[in-house]
C-alpha cells in the first residue's frame, strides 16, 4: 500500500493552479502546490486585463490589486483610424503580482499547503504507475506523493508529457509576446487600446493597457508562424519608438501563449492539465486568467471528489464539464482565429470604416464581430453562436 | 559537453525564462528553471521550432553545430536523480 503524503499535488501556483487548489481543499482534498518560482505572482508575463464579470466569480474585486478600471477599448486600424466601443460590463487591468498572492491566499485559507522555489522535474511512479512528483525543493531533491496530480504549470508545462499527454502548442497556435511597461507617456486611464496590422503584429495584435495615467503595459503576440520572419521584440522596439519615445521602461518580458483549441487530452490516469498547460486560453483574445482559473476550478471540485468517492474514473468528469462550460466556446473562437489570423491592413481598415457606420449603440464587441466576418458566411453562424450563447 | 551534432544554441544570459520555447519543443528537450535553461542534446532534433517561437531571439541555430560554446545549465542537468 502506498502511503500518500497529500491527495492532490499541484504543480504551479499561477491562476490555475491556485484556484485549483483553492477548490480542491474546499472539497475536503488535502492539497500541496509545488511553484518552481521564488515568489507567486511574480515575474508577471501578462497584458493583466481582465473582465469584472469573469474575476468576480472568484473574487471581489479590491483596490489593492486593481491598477485601473476600463470602461472602452479601442481599435486602431492600420491606416490609423480607430473605433471606440463600450467594454459590455467593464473591466480591469489588474496588478498581477498582488492579484496571484490574493489568489494563493484565497488556497491557503481553504487548507492548502504552497511552497516556493519548488521545481518538479519528474513524476514519480512505482511500479508503473504516477504516485507522486520529483521536486528540487530549495536546491534538495525530494519525492512527494500524490493520490492525484494536477499540472498548472503553464505555457511551458512538461508534467502533462511526462504523463503521456502529447501538450506540445503547435507553432501556428502559439503565440511568441513581448512586452514592456511603460511609465512617463500619456494614457487614458479608462480604456482598453489594440492596435492592428502588419505594421505592428501581422495577423495577432499589439496592446496598450492602462495601468493609471500614466503607465501602461505594453505588448504583442504573433503567431510562431508569423515571427519566424521577424520576432516579437522587434515589432515591440519599433512601435514603443514611433509611439512613446520619452517613455521609461518598468518592465520588459517574454511570453508565450498557446491559442489552441483546448489539449485533446486533459486527464490521464491520475494527471489533469489545468490553464494554460491544458491550452484553456481564448484563441481570439489570447486571455487565459479567468478561463484558466474557470478549468482550475472544475479540476479542483473534480478532484475532490474523486478523492472523496476512491473512485479513479470520476476523473474524466473533469473533461466533460470543461468542455460543457467553456471548452465547446473556445473551439468555436479557435476557428474565428483562423479567420482573423488570415486578415490584411485592407480589411482592418475596411472593418473599421463599417465599425464607425454602425449605431452608437452596435459599437459593441458582437457588433463589430458581426460587421467584420458578414463576408464570410461560412463564419456567421459561428460567430452567432458564440455571441448569442 | 554539447556533442557535434546539436545545432541549438541558447546564449546564456540573454534568455526572459519564459517558456515560451518549451511550448513549442515536440520532444521535450527543454529545461527550464527560475532562472536557468538547458536543451537536453539526447533528445533535440535540431528541428528549429524553438528558435522560431523565441520572442527575444535569444536561441541560434548553427548548422556546424555547438560544440564548446558556452552552455547555461539547469542543476537538475548536473546531477544524477538519487531515489531515496
Ligand atoms: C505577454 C502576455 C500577455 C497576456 N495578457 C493577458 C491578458 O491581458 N489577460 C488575460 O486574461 N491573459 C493574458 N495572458 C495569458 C495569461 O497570462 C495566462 O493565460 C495565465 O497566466 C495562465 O495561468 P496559468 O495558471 O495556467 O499559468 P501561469 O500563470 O503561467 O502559471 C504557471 C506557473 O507554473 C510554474 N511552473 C512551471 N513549471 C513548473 C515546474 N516544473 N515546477 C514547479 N512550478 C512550475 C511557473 O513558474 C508559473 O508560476 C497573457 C500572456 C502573456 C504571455
Ligand atoms: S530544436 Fe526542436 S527539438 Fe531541439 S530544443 Fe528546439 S524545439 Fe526542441
Ligand atoms: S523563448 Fe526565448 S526567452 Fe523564452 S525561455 Fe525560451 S529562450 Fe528564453
Amino acid at each position: 500500500m502506498t502511503v500518500y503524503d497529500y491527495d492532490v499535488i499541484v504543480v504551479g501556483a499561477g491562476p490555475a493552479g491556485t484556484t485549483a487548489a483553492r477548490y480542491a481543499a474546499a472539497g475536503g482534498a488535502k492539497v500541496l502546490v509545488l511553484e518552481k518560482d521564488r515568489d507567486v505572482g511574480y515575474p508577471v508575463r501578462c497584458g493583466e486585463a481582465v473582465s469584472h464579470e469573469g474575476v468576480s466569480q472568484f473574487i471581489a474585486p479590491d483596490p489593492k490589486w486593481i491598477a485601473s478600471t476600463v470602461t472602452k477599448f479601442r481599435l486602431v486600424a492600420p491606416n490609423g483610424s480607430s473605433v471606440l466601443p463600450k467594454l459590455d460590463g467593464g473591466g480591469y487591468v489588474l496588478e498581477r503580482r498582488i492579484f496571484d498572492y490574493e489568489l494563493a491566499k484565497l488556497a491557503a485559507n481553504a487548507g492548502a499547503e504552497v511552497i516556493t522555489k519548488a521545481y518538479v522535474y519528474d513524476l514519480l511512479r512505482e511500479d508503473g504507475v504516477v504516485t507522486g512528483v520529483r521536486a528540487l525543493i530549495k536546491d534538495q531533491k525530494k519525492d512527494i506523493r500524490g493520490r492525484i496530480i494536477i499540472a498548472a504549470d503553464g505555457v511551458e508545462s512538461r508534467v502533462g508529457k511526462w504523463a503521456g499527454m502529447d501538450t506540445t502548442c503547435h507553432i501556428r497556435d502559439m503565440e511568441s509576446c513581448a512586452q514592456m511597461t511603460l511609465s512617463g507617456i500619456e494614457v487614458e486611464e479608462d480604456v482598453l487600446d489594440f492596435y492592428f496590422g502588419d505594421n505592428v503584429s501581422p495577423g495577432g495584435y499589439l496592446w496598450v493597457f492602462p495601468k493609471g495615467k500614466d503607465t501602461a503595459n505594453v505588448g504583442l503576440g504573433l503567431s510562431v508562424d508569423q515571427a519566424k520572419k521577424k520576432p516579437a521584440i522587434r515589432f515591440l522596439h519599433e512601435f514603443v519608438e514611433r509611439k512613446f519615445p520619452k517613455a521609461a521602461m518598468l518592465t520588459h518580458i517574454a511570453g508565450g501563449v498557446p491559442c489552441a483549441k483546448t489539449n485533446p487530452e486533459i486527464v490521464k490516469g491520475n494527471v489533469i492539465l489545468v490553464g494554460d498547460a491544458a491550452h484553456q486560453v481564448n484563441p481570439v483574445s489570447g486571455g487565459g486568467i479567468i478561463s484558466g482559473m474557470i478549468g482550475g476550478m472544475i479540476g479542483g471540485q473534480v478532484a475532490a471528489e474523486t478523492v472523496q468517492s476512491g473512485d479513479l474514473r470520476h476523473l474524466r468528469e473533469y473533461d466533460k464539464r470543461w468542455h460543457k462550460r467553456l471548452g465547446w466556446r473556445h473551439d468555436i473562437f479557435y476557428n474565428i482565429r483562423n479567420a482573423i489570423g488570415g486578415f490584411d491592413d485592407r480589411t482592418y481598415n475596411n472593418i473599421c470604416d463599417s465599425a464607425l457606420k454602425l449605431p452608437e449603440e452596435k459599437r459593441t464587441l458582437g457588433g463589430i464581430f458581426r460587421a467584420a466576418l458578414w463576408n464570410q458566411p461560412s463564419m456567421i453562424l459561428d460567430v452567432a453562436k458564440v455571441f448569442v450563447a | 559537453m554539447p556533442q557535434p551534432h546539436l545545432m541549438i544554441h541558447i546564449v546564456p544570459g540573454k534568455c526572459d525564462y519564459c517558456g515560451c520555447c518549451v511550448g513549442v519543443c515536440p520532444e521535450d528537450a527543454i529545461e527550464l528553471m527560475e532562472s536557468k535553461i538547458a536543451i537536453i542534446e539526447e533528445r533535440c532534433t535540431n528541428c528549429r521550432k524553438c528558435v522560431w517561437a523565441c520572442p527575444w531571439e535569444v536561441i541560434e541555430f548553427h548548422k556546424e553545430g555547438v560544440a564548446g560554446m558556452p552552455v547555461h545549465t539547469p542543476q537538475i542537468l548536473n546531477e544524477p536523480v538519487e531515489f531515496k
